[in-house]
């Protein structure tokens, strides 16, 4: 078994706006279902946190601080979680269920580095 | 951490409810501020909530966090200095404590009257009343525009038009509508009528998609309930409106079938229907006996309460039925309620004298491009025998056809003429062109 970080991902222009109450609504149950699922199967080893989406870089030695995340960053986080699988061809698999992918966003899985 | 999911209608009440509080703390001309701080406090309750769960008092969150939200893109608005005090002392006046971190426990909670003085701004006399229900669907259940683009079958650029319009209106106001107003009756009448036009919207409306016809009917259903909670509001006609929805809403599990397609009155399982809105509505019609005024949602509750309380559809009293249309057509002249009549009268009288009726509506070419008008000349047509004439009418009905459950109704009819046609058979039916 291996650890994968999952990355939730939002392009900065995505048109989640404006969203509908129903759609919003759908999305939740979505998510909740998927984290359930994934609890169920004992893949879900950190559920993680969803990110503000706007924070600070400090940059340069510490000499640069700008806000929010940087400004070149063509999407935004919006949360992790720490699942575990057998390799990546099974923890790509199964971020391909994310709900996040259902209203244009992406997940990046990066396998955790072990020595 | 987590309690239950919140019913799948949660996003769309607390929408509304949440748009009209802070409609009311901001004044009317940040209604556009109090949308997107709602749009977003949504947005992120989902992100949230889907790693945390659901909190405890998932309203009072969503009140803190939507008003907070608020608060933030008032101090980033250049007049925020202007504003930022305002809604502080708003909110104390309130009991709210406007501070970015405020405790969910000391919430209040919000007033209930916010949502319906948001209804009745919606309905202001410069809006025209299709987009007074298209506002109501906007502001108080949290509808898209890409959504009512598709309820109304309009371009999405068109109701967006509509809307912004309509909001520019009610923006020129600078509160929301007092219920103690002087034109509070006079508005009322015009917040029956949006309600009633939202539930038809869903009953008989053009949607393509039966689930948002039946929110539509259910969102209705849900604001005509709190004009009955605020007394003033619950005078006699609207207990009939409301019983008219609860009657006309308890057939629809047997009108409308698990693909959407249409089943007519005659042919439906009456034992479908839902006996519990049954009683609720004859209750609300009673209840709307006390006046003495009769409104057109007397009667039209009147005759679903006759069809509700027919134990089948051949001992319905039609007679009693054809009466009632024509109190109607005499408060309330429409070609729309003239063709229901026809097909009553049809059924009391017979083919002959329904077709006769149907083609001396006055204003009959309002009704050019509904397309139950050529379908109730096609099926009493069909049941005076003259089968090719009906088979015309149902070909123009289906042109007019407006979503697929209307097509697939009308391909139905067409079928049956087609069946007539090649056996050279002569048997009647006995169905209403209307699936009511």
């Amino acid at each position: 078994m291996s650890e994968f970080l999952y990355l939730y991902r939002l392009p900065a222009d995505s048109p989640e706006l404006p969203g509908s109450a129903q759609n919003l609504q759908l999305r939740l149950q979505k998510w909740t279902e998927w984290f359930k699922e994934l609890e169920a199967r004992g893949t879900l080893k950190v559920l993680g946190h969803p990110l503000q989406p706007s924070g600070a870089v400090v940059a340069d030695g510490g000499k640069t601080v700008l806000d929010g995340p940087y400004a070149e960053s063509k999407d935004i986080v919006l949360g992790y979680s720490l699942v575990q699988a057998k390799d990546l061809a099974e923890a790509r698999a199964i971020a391909g269920g994310c709900p996040v992918l259902t209203y244009g966003g992406m997940v990046e899985v990066r396998p955790i580095l072990q020595m | 951490m987590t309690a239950a999911l919140p019913d799948e209608h949660f996003f769309r009440r607390e929408s509304g409810r949440l748009v009209s509080t802070l409609t009311r703390m901001l004044g009317v001309h940040n209604l556009a501020l109090a949308e997107d701080a709602v749009q977003e406090t949504l947005a992120a309750a989902v992100e949230v909530w889907a790693f945390r769960g659901v909190p405890e008092n998932p309203s009072a969150w969503l009140m803190t966090a939507a008003r907070n939200r608020a608060v933030s893109l008032l101090r980033r608005e250049r007049t925020a200095r202007r504003f930022a005090p305002e809604i502080g002392r708003q909110a104390d006046a309130d009991g709210i404590d406007a501070g970015p971190e405020t405790d969910v426990a000391h919430l209040p909670p919000p007033l209930r009257d916010d949502e319906l003085r948001m209804m009745f701004s919606c309905c202001h006399p410069d809006v025209p009343e299709d987009v007074q229900v298209a506002l109501v669907l906007s502001l108080l259940a949290g509808f898209s525009a890409q959504e009512l683009a598709g309820a109304f079958l309009v371009s999405l650029a068109a109701m967006e038009k509509r809307l912004s319009r309509a909001k520019k209106v009610l923006s020129g106001t600078p509160a929301l509508f007092e219920l103690g107003a002087r034109d509070f009756e006079a508005r009322l009448t015009a917040v029956q009528r949006a309600l009633y036009l939202l539930f038809n919207e869903g009953y008989h409306g053009a949607s393509p998609d039966a689930a948002v016809r039946l929110d539509l009917c259910r969102e209705a259903m849900r604001l005509v309930a709190l004009l009955i909670g605020h007394p003033p509001a619950a005078t006699p006609a609207t207990h009939a409106l409301a019983a008219l929805m609860a009657l006309d809403a308890a057939r629809l599990p047997a009108r409308v079938d698990d693909a959407g397609d249409l089943t007519e009155l005659a042919r439906q399982d009456r034992s479908r229907w839902d006996t519990r809105l049954i009683a609720q509505g004859l209750e609300l019609l009673e209840a709307s006996a006390r006046g003495e005024r009769v409104s057109e949602y007397h009667l039209e509750a009147a005759i679903a309460a006759t069809h509700a309380l027919a134990p089948s559809a051949e001992e319905t009293p039609w007679a009693d039925i054809v009466e009632i249309y024509d109190a109607l057509l005499r408060l309330r002249p429409s070609p729309v309620v003239a063709l229901n009549r026809a097909v009553a009268l049809a059924e009391q009288m017979g083919p002959e004298r329904g077709l006769a009726a149907l083609r001396s509506i006055p204003g009959a070419e309002r009704l050019v491009a509904y397309p139950f008008y050529p379908a109730a000349l096609g099926e009493l047509e069909l049941r005076s025998d003259h089968v090719v004439e009906a088979r015309k009418q149902f070909r123009a009905a289906h042109r007019l056809a407006r979503n697929p459950a209307e097509r697939t109704f009308l391909e139905r009819r067409l079928a049956e003429c087609e069946r007539r046609l090649a056996s050279g058979a002569t048997s009647s039916s006995p169905s209403p062109p209307r699936p009511r």
